[in-house]
């Protein structure tokens, strides 16, 4: 067996929406929260997102995006939500058992009475495109390419193509200018761009980047590092248009080209996915198709504003620490149905007196002491009135503890047993 | 000056086949590969697949190295350590016309000594694969046909060869091959290199190094093979190989699970003149996706994750040539080894170390040692068990690709063992970190780190398949820094 722990609620992903989650579940009530992150710091893609614009909403104020994450990470510390970094969780039950695993503690489980999803999402590789041609270096997408400059110092390339035009894909061509590369061209495959305008004026406006739109890349040249690419118009139909083909000699290209919910885990729990959005069907609680199986974030829906993120994440905490709250309510309706053990004929106490059935581990063994000596009786279980044991004794005597065994199993074929009487009777 | 009795030109399965079944003998032997690695030509972008033996005309070389080798891998496998699994194959034809080609490819399989064809006809086919193409009428179906990892198989030979003491040398080109009065020299880019013996098995080069020392001329033309792979969540869509008979709409691509539960479609069949052309094109992967239907129906295509292509060594008279050339005494070919080229890797190598324990009278090493044993797969072990591991070695509590979920305890193993990782594709390929649905997008800067690590090098050095494939350009505004 591997190490098991009880937990309210466990959240999966220490981004934007795992945080946002973890502070509302934790302010609505609930107890033991973890988060669990697979990266090495809490705020999951924010950390690499240092331009700003982040949090008009949230905080009417212009944040970037370690700042943004930080405001959350705060709250996360002084509420005392604990969390787990470097730690990835491997697998989820359909009755909440999460399996996760890191370097210090290896493999171990987490038992929960609810579970928040919010692993976020990942890019769409070249593949996903077809983009045909050679396999060289220098093909990376537009996240990877901002973590290794931004959160890593490192620079991908010194002359670059952009191939889509969403904001990652904007904010990485004014980035890696900034950084001393050239930025040849963006190219987007939509007859618009993707992004926000005021990201078009401000990351490729400003630095003459020219936006080439219904443009894609058709071929890519060279076998080590990336030589060049090869650029198309495209029809209505999104199909290279003969004779537009122009060459653009560059050792990067950066793909930006859409977020695909991660919803691995989800799927393997057996929580059912909308092909649409590639997220959790979710009801108006943000519950998924398992109940107290939240989501939020962009593992339900891609979103473009952080600030969404959060709002969204905080209902989805409020909501698992309701789903907490009720079904420890529950939990406690079911423990104080008790049965009564009580002492018969010749009895003089058992040892528990009460009996919850749904506490109790498969076998219940119940101990007590005779209040004198009996030849050949026999030690008898009533339930209620119903006589079920009889087991005969040669002797018994107040100097020798005797005992009986309850089953689950037995118990839960009676729901409406009030009380279990347990008595000598004299042959 | 190097000198050796026994040198092997190309690491690819092939070469490495045939330097493992060496190494059972007292030799003095050396793979020269050009690139940083083993299995980095054709052997690395193939089908996978373990054929049954049906396609090869009786009597050729291709037959008899196919049945061979398919009754080998699974003693191979196992002595290896890598996956191999008999999932069977289906060739499916559309309509009565086609029975006459189905009967003909199982007569030909009868004849190579294939077992257990059948033919079956559309309700059977469904049953077993009931996402087979709808209109399928009927099909062979050939149970010993299998799947294997070519990438574990082509390293793995390569280990076990290294560990019974045959040499590798990497980044070595051959460039020219002066026949001596015995045996020949090899120049390269790293110095000459003597041997009594050459094998070359070059892949589609194989016809430049046969043709500097035979009068005899063979034409290798490289044939290339577009490729899409599906992710893992597709790859139970079919259990076995399905195949169409090639017909009016000429020869048709496969689909089929891989070893590790991927689903691979293809590939085409295109000569090209250009023998370094492993790019894919947009016709091909068209090709690929629009042909793929004729085999199964409902494939989810929005599912790839990569495309690649890889070249086929074709040789003009279609047949292997494995045989010591007769008016090059000592240069021994293995040429013109395309499909089935992987299955027979093992009889290939067998009949290269037969045909040189002939010639120079081998004795057994004694301390062969057939056993690999392959880079842990903690997803292998029970919860138990990968939590023992990890407190013996907590790098495999450390996960850094999380598509495939491949932990830094393996990439290490695969960067220490011998001949091992040194770029960002050479762990992939030993791993499969990156191998996965984001295709190395969260992983890679994690692995270079590693690599740079047990390298002890610097992140900027780290390449993505050797030579000039440096990942990264240099640090940020270093240009700007260097100028002032």
């Amino acid at each position: 067996m591997i190490d098991s722990t009880w937990a309210d609620i466990v959240i999966i992903g220490g981004g934007p929406a795992g945080l946002a989650a973890a502070v509302a579940a934790k302010k609505n009530g609930a107890g033991r929260i973890l988060i669990l992150e697979r990266d090495r710091e809490l705020g999951g893609i924010l950390n690499q997102c240092i331009h700003n614009g982040f949090g008009l909403h949230t905080f009417k104020e212009e944040l970037t995006g370690p700042e943004y994450a930080e405001r959350f990470i705060r709250q996360v510390l002084e509420l005392d939500i604990e969390y787990k970094l470097n730690t990835m969780v491997m697998e989820i039950s359909r009755d909440k058992a999460v399996t996760a695993m890191n370097r210090e503690e290896g493999l171990f489980e987490i038992r929960a009475r609810a579970v928040i999803l919010a692993m976020g999402c990942r890019e769409r590789p070249r593949g996903a495109l077809n983009i045909p041609g050679f396999r060289p270096a220098g093909i990376f997408s537009a996240g990877t390419a901002q973590r290794l400059v931004n959160m890593e110092g490192y620079l991908p390339g010194r002359e670059v193509v952009i191939l889509g035009s969403g904001d990652i894909g904007l904010i990485m061509a004014r980035r890696m200018t900034l950084e001393g590369a050239k930025v040849k061209v963006v190219a987007e495959l939509m007859p618009y761009s993707g992004g926000l305008k005021r990201n078009i004026v401000q990351c490729l406006d400003d630095y003459g980047i020219p936006l080439k739109l219904s443009h894609t890349v058709i071929d890519i040249k060279g076998k080590e590092r990336l030589e060049g690419i090869t650029l198309a118009e495209v029809d209505g139909r999104g199909k290279p248009i003969p004779g537009t083909e122009e060459f653009y000699s560059c050792d990067t290209l950066l793909l930006s080209v859409g977020l695909i919910p991660e919803n691995e885990l989800s799927g393997g729990m057996g929580v059912e996915l909308n092909p649409v959005t590639s997220g959790p069907r979710v009801n108006e609680s943000l519950e998924t198709s398992i109940e107290g199986v939240f989501a939020c974030g962009n593992v339900l829906h891609v979103h473009d504003l952080v600030d969404f993120v959060s709002e969204e994440a905080a209902a989805a905490g409020r909501n698992a620490a309701a789903y907490v709250r009720e079904a420890r309510e529950e939990e406690d309706r079911e423990a104080k149905k008790r049965i009564r053990l009580t002492a018969g004929t010749g009895v003089r106490y058992t040892v528990p007196e009460t009996v919850s059935v749904s506490r109790m581990d498969e076998h219940l063994t119940v101990r007590f002491r005779v209040g004198g000596v009996y030849k050949n009786c026999y030690v008898s279980v009533c339930f209620d009135s119903e006589k079920i044991s009889r087991r005969r004794k040669t002797v018994v005597a107040p100097g020798e503890m005797e005992e009986i065994v309850l089953t689950k199993e037995q118990l839960e074929k009676y729901p409406d047993l009030e009380e279990i009487n347990v008595r000598i009777e004299e042959a | 000056m190097y000198e050796y009795e026994v040198i092997i030109i190309g690491g690819g399965v092939s070469g490495c086949a045939a330097a493992r079944e060496l190494s059972r003998y007292e030799i003095r032997a050396c793979v020269l590969e050009r690139e940083e690695d083993v299995c980095c030509g054709t052997s690395k972008a193939n089908s996978g697949i373990v054929h049954a033996g049906y396609d090869a005309p009786v009597g050729s070389l291709k037959a008899q190295m196919n049945l061979r080798g398919n009754e080998m891998m699974e003693l191979l496998s196992e002595e290896l350590d890598i996956p191999f699994v008999r999932n069977g194959s289906f060739v499916i034809c559309k309509s009565e016309d086609e029975l006459p080609g189905l009967q003909e490819l199982y007569d030909r399989g009868r004849a190579n000594g294939v077992q257990g064809l059948q033919i079956l006809g559309r309700d059977e086919v469904l049953k077993k694969e009931p996402n087979a193409a709808e209109d399928v009428y009927a099909a062979l179906y050939a149970p010993t046909g299998g799947i294997v990892c070519p990438f574990e198989l082509n390293i793995a030979l390569a280990e076990n060869a290294y560990a019974n003491g045959i040499e590798f040398r990497f980044n070595t080109e051959v460039q020219e091959i002066r026949r001596l009065h015995e045996g020949y020299e090899l120049v390269t880019d790293q110095g000459s290199f003597f041997a009594r013996f050459v094998v070359n098995a070059a892949g589609v080069y194989a016809d430049r190094f046969h043709n500097m020392v035979s009068g005899r001329k063979i034409q290798i033309t490289a044939r290339r093979g577009d490729y899409c792979l599906l992710d893992k969540s597709a790859g139970s869509h079919v259990k076995s190989t399905i195949f169409t008979l090639p017909g009016k709409l000429g020869k048709g691509v496969l689909v089929a699970p891989t070893a590790h539960g991927n689903l691979l479609l293809g590939p085409t069949a295109v000569d090209i003149e250009d023998k370094e052309g492993t790019n894919t094109t947009r016709e091909g992967l068209e090709q690929v996706l629009g042909k793929v239907r004729m085999n199964a129906k409902n494939l989810p295509l929005r599912q790839v994750i990569t495309s690649f292509a890889g070249l086929r060594a074709h040789e003009a008279g279609d047949d292997f040539i494995i045989e010591e050339l007769e008016d090059a005494p000592g240069f021994i070919d293995c040429a013109g080894i395309e499909s089935p080229g992987l299955t027979s890797c093992p009889a290939v190598g067998e009949r290269i170390a037969g045909i040189l324990q002939e010639r120079m009278g081998l004795s057994k090493k004694e301390s062969f040692n057939p056993v690999r044993k392959g880079i842990v797969k903690p997803h292998t072990l029970s919860k138990e068990e990968r939590a023992r591991l990890i407190k013996e070695n907590p790098a495999y509590g450390n996960i850094i690709c999380r598509c495939e979920m491949i932990t830094e305890g393996e990439i290490v193993d695969a960067i220490r063992r011998p001949l091992g990782a040194r770029s960002l594709d050479g762990v992939k390929r030993r791993t499969r970190a990156g191998m996965g649905r984001c295709q190395a997008g969260f992983c890679s800067p994690r692995v270079m780190e590693i690599l740079a690590r047990e390298w002890n090098t610097d992140m900027r050095e780290i390449t993505k398949s050797g030579r000039t494939s440096k990942i990264l350009a240099g640090t940020n505004k270093d240009t700007w820094r260097d100028k002032a």
